[in-house]
């Protein structure tokens, strides 16, 4: 359809010590061939004619790789469509006289910057706790030195490909990033370059992930349902194995 | 070889015409000896900075792509005291993440011819002439120690069968030489880069500023000792200071609005130090993608990039008749009913040597001229046909064959063909389908050019350093390696052979004459100044208090930089398009409206500030290509094509690097002569 139109329920927040409340706007016009962000853009520029602030969400790629989009749309994060972002998300899962509801990520770890957008610094601070290969410029040996199987490349390539959005996170009723977490835990363990530290870095990760206040992961699998990336919880049981395995074999035990 | 010399009547716009050209050449500082050894002996005879004055020399580097994410782990290590800055949330964001189809090095492994000096050439002729031999031959060089590193990270590159590294073809080559991980191979490089910039993070040695936009450069005695930054989450102005300044900011192919760039990409770090002084070298030199998803609407701001590895498959056609596309743009036919006698793939007929997978330049003018005759596939007549069909059948025929099943079972053959494509290039086929709800499986894509690549950049010398010393320049930011076109694959090469192999080196030239510089003190009155200049600049833009919005400006620029310096331009366009993009920046100080303050998060003034550098990037577009007088790679001027409709390239006048310093009205040319020693100047040829 050409020309639908929506009641937008969106979230306002000045920023992140202040309260916020949902405003409701109306727009008219709106095509199925555009998408989720592309209808925001027409909403702020209206908003914007008329002299007034527009929502403030995150968005750079639009191609569902950059995982700065967000936004929990009618209760689900990125929306209703499975193994979709935000910005991949079209109009024309949407039908004229619909109202839609839009959110930003709800957990304690990720405050509000402003509307819509969040902060998730805490991401960057599980990576640097250890999720790497320690290995400097120059020392690498030639890519062909180790064969790596075709389908344990696959596999590591599989849990290599989230794009660290955070949807697990906001679908998670525990707030867990866990899912994240093991991601980048399972891609480095499935490769010989990566194997080495796998232990440790399992231990440090999840050491971070509770100091920045996600909560514990208890099987609920909702990450893996909203996963825009399709990252499957098997993850979270290999980080747990190698978290296990590094608890039993060191010194300083983490609980 | 010449065409006709254009000579701008005396008119009304000859007041907009206004240049000024230097005729001493600018120095490359390229070292000497033979093409093969220039970097190795150099690298190993140059000046070093010592463990223990390392500890007290800072570096600033702007970005974490490929380009400034490598060069900050790297420097990091080395042992300087590193600042990182980005305008993201987080440096795993960087653009690089965005790329697709792969990334070249020279490692021969598939046995089929390749050489260090055949990727050189390759660039070198792909570039149309018009690159500093040196510099691609260290790039070449160093290609093959991208993809060892990449490995021992982590990056998990496809593989074959036997567990080695699998490789495919990518344009304007005849060999294979692309690694790539499924069509996310930026993805896969940048998350490397960012955690081997992670890794120096937790060890101290690098300290990183997320959400902090560089907005001036700071220059003290001569050199570059520093940057002004807004914090994007507060509006706070900054002050940093160091001892050398390294831009990995990105292109500024944004400049024309629709673009396969990320929304947020833009040009305003080289910009502002191009107003501190710095000099662009060919900002004409634009690379249009020839496989994009083609526009669908008005309310549309962000184009989408089909991978140039579709075209290893993907056969590019349009239908023979002019009634039959017709029909297919008016609904009444699909690529489907058009019998196989009835298409043109024109690629294959023009350029039967390199067919479908001709240089993006040449495909992408190929596309322009069959849809200007009037053979396009879309309702707006500016599309053409990718298909697949070929492919899968081609696949599942061997595929049927190999396990020993039916291969004259078309529906098996299909399916299992399918699934081969699928294996291939799956997430790009969902992407198509997710943008335009058609399957490409079944019906052949729809493709047209869009604005991909900027090969221009800030002018630098050997040592990635521009005329400002202390202030260098990697990955797309600066000009050097591409010439006026760019091979698929080779961007990625370029940032991270920038940022691991050859910045980390070569900013030691700088660097070493610097330790006995005490810390920079960034309450020094050049900073105060540089600080005071940037609020000024936002107090003015929310001073205007008009009534348009900042998007609708960039939107207007950029279909001016699209209609007259876009794919094809001519002296006449461009004359024009210098004095509508004056005009449209006057307005734009006259009636731009940006909403809320500065004091908080505000992504309203964050594009206004860019706008406003677009504003006048683009204006210095359209003078460096009406100074150009000849066709070349990206740079397509009508006056100057073949009786064939080539580019018609001329040597004696143009062999030099164009690099501008900017002065509002009157911009001022200095040339590199370009030497080329070891290749020679051809006509290129695909046919
Ligand atoms: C869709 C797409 C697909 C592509 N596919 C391929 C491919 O398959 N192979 C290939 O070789 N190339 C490809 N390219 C090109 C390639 O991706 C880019 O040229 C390359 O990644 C650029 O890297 P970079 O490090 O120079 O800059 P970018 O990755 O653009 O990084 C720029 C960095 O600078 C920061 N920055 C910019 N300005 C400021 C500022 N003022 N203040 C603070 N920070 C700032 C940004 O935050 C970012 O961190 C593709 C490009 C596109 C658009
Ligand atoms: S695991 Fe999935 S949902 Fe979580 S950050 Fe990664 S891609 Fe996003
Ligand atoms: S904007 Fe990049 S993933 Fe959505």
């Amino acid at each position: 359809m050409d020309n639908m139109t929506l009641t937008l329920k969106l979230w306002r927040q000045k920023n992140a010590n202040s309260k916020g409340a949902f405003e409701t706007h109306t727009l008219a016009g709106v095509s199925e061939h555009m998408s989720f962000l592309e209808m925001l853009d027409v909403l702020n520029e209206q908003i914007i004619n008329e002299g007034k602030e527009p929502f403030a969400f995150e968005h750079d790629c639009r191609e569902g790789i950059c995982g700065t989009c967000s936004l929990m749309i009618n209760g689900y994060a990125h929306g209703p469509q499975q193994g979709t972002t935000t910005c991949q998300l079209h109009m024309r899962h949407f039908n004229d006289g619909d109202t839609v509801t839009i959110e930003p990520w709800r957990s304690q770890a990720f405050p509000v910057v402003k509307d819509l957008v969040v902060n998730r610094d805490a991401f960057d601070r599980i990576i640097q706790a250890g999720g790497y290969v320690s290995i400097n410029t120059g020392q690498a040996q030639d890519g062909n030195a180790i064969a790596i199987e075709k389908e344990q490349a696959a596999g590591a390539f599989d849990a290599a490909t989230c794009i660290g959005c955070g949807a697990c996170v906001a679908a998670c009723p525990n707030a867990s990033a866990m899912l994240f977490t093991a991601a980048k835990v399972s891609h480095l363990a499935q490769l010989p370059q990566g194997e080495v530290e796998a232990a440790k870095r399992a231990q440090k990760m999840v050491a971070q992930h509770d100091q920045e206040g996600f909560g514990r992961c208890s099987n609920i699998t909702a990450c893996e349902a909203e996963c825009p990336k399709g990252i499957s919880v098997a993850h979270i049981a290999r980080l747990n194995r190698e978290y296990i395995s590094a608890s039993l074999g060191s010194e300083t035990q983490v609980n | 070889m010449t065409g006709p010399e254009f000579k701008p009547a005396i008119d009304e716009y000859t007041l907009y015409i206004r240049i000024t050209i230097k005729n001493m050449s600018l120095n490359g500082n390229v070292p000497p000896g033979p093409l093969g050894d220039k970097w190795t002996k150099y690298r190993s005879s140059m000046p070093l900075v010592a463990p223990n004055n390392k500890r007290r020399i800072e570096v600033i580097i702007v970005g974490t792509g490929l380009a400034g994410g490598a060069a900050a782990a790297t420097l990091g290590e080395l042992g300087y005291k590193v600042k990182v800055f980005t305008f993201h949330d987080s440096p795993r964001r960087a653009h690089s993440i965005a790329a697709q189809g792969g990334i070249n090095a020279a490692k021969n492994y598939q046995n089929d011819g390749d050489s260090i000096y055949r990727l050189f050439y390759d660039t070198i002729k792909g570039g149309d002439y018009r690159s500093r031999e040196s510099n691609v031959h260290r790039l070449a060089e160093v290609s093959v120690n991208i993809i060892d590193q990449a490995v021992a990270q982590g990056v998990p590159f496809a593989r074959e069968y036997g567990g080695l590294l699998a490789n495919r073809s990518f344009g304007g080559v005849q060999v294979s030489r692309t690694f790539y991980a499924r069509g996310q191979t930026g993805q896969q490089l940048l998350l490397g880069a960012y955690q081997s910039l992670s890794r120096q993070v937790s060890l101290g040695n690098v300290t990183m500023y997320n959400r902090h936009e560089m907005v001036d450069l700071v220059i003290k005695d001569g050199k570059a000792r520093g940057i002004i930054t807004r914090n994007l989450l507060n509006g706070e102005i900054e002050r940093h200071a160091a001892h050398a300044v390294v831009l990995g900011t990105g292109g500024y192919g944004n400049v024309f609005y629709l673009s396969t760039n990320a929304m947020n990409s833009n040009s305003s770090a080289a910009w502002r130090t191009v107003k501190r002084g710095a000099y662009m070298a060919n900002p004409c030199y634009c690379q249009i993608h020839p496989t994009c998803i083609p526009v669908s609407g008005e309310y549309q701001s962000k184009l989408t990039l089909m991978s140039e590895s579709l075209r290893n498959d993907g056969r590019v056609w349009v239908p023979k008749k002019l009634e039959d596309a017709k029909a297919i743009r008016e609904g009444r036919m699909t690529g489907l009913d058009i019998a196989e006698d009835d298409r043109d793939y024109y690629l294959e007929r023009r350029y039967p040597a390199f067919g479908n997978l001709v240089p993006r330049d040449v495909a992408s003018r190929a596309a322009k001229v069959a849809c200007d005759e009037g053979l396009g596939v879309s309702p707006s007549g500016l599309a053409v046909f990718l298909d697949f069909n070929a492919a899968i059948m081609r696949y599942g025929k061997s595929v049927a064959h190999s396990r020993g099943l039916n291969e004259s079972d078309d529906k098996l053959v299909k399916k299992l063909g399918t699934e081969v494509i699928e294996e291939k290039y799956g997430n790009l086929f969902e992407m198509y389908e997710k943008i335009t709800g058609e399957n490409p499986y079944v019906r052949p894509m729809k493709i047209y050019p869009a604005i991909h690549y900027t090969m221009g950049g800030l002018w630098v010398d050997y040592n990635l350093q521009t005329n400002i010393p202390g202030l260098f320049a990697t990955g797309e930011a600066n000009f050097s390696d591409h010439g006026a076109n760019r091979l698929g694959a080779s961007a990625l090469m370029q940032g991270l052979a920038d940022g691991y192999f050859v910045l980390p080196y070569t900013i030691g030239t700088f660097l070493a004459n610097e330790i006995r510089t005490p810390m920079i003190d960034a309450d020094a009155p050049e900073f105060m100044q540089a600080e005071k200049d940037v609020k000024d600049r936002i107090d003015r833009l929310f001073a205007v208090k008009g009534k348009q919005s900042v998007e609708s400006f960039h939107r207007r620029l950029g279909k001016i930089m699209w209609d007259y310096c876009g794919m094809s331009r001519n002296a006449e366009g461009l004359i024009k398009a210098r004095k509508l993009i004056q005009e449209l920046r006057d307005e734009f100080y006259r009636d731009v409206f940006v909403p809320g303050s500065n004091d908080e998060y505000n992504q309203e003034l964050e594009k206004a500030l860019r706008v406003a550098d677009f504003l006048e990037l683009g204006e210095l577009m359209t003078v460096d290509a009406l100074d150009r007088n000849e066709s070349c790679g990206g740079h397509f001027r009508e006056e100057y094509q073949t009786e064939e409709g080539e580019a018609l390239r001329r040597d004696d006048e143009y062999a030099y690097v164009s690099a501008w310093e900017w002065n509002e009205g009157n911009p001022t040319l200095h040339k590199e002569d370009l030497i080329f020693e070891n290749v020679e100047l051809k006509t290129r040829s695909y046919k």
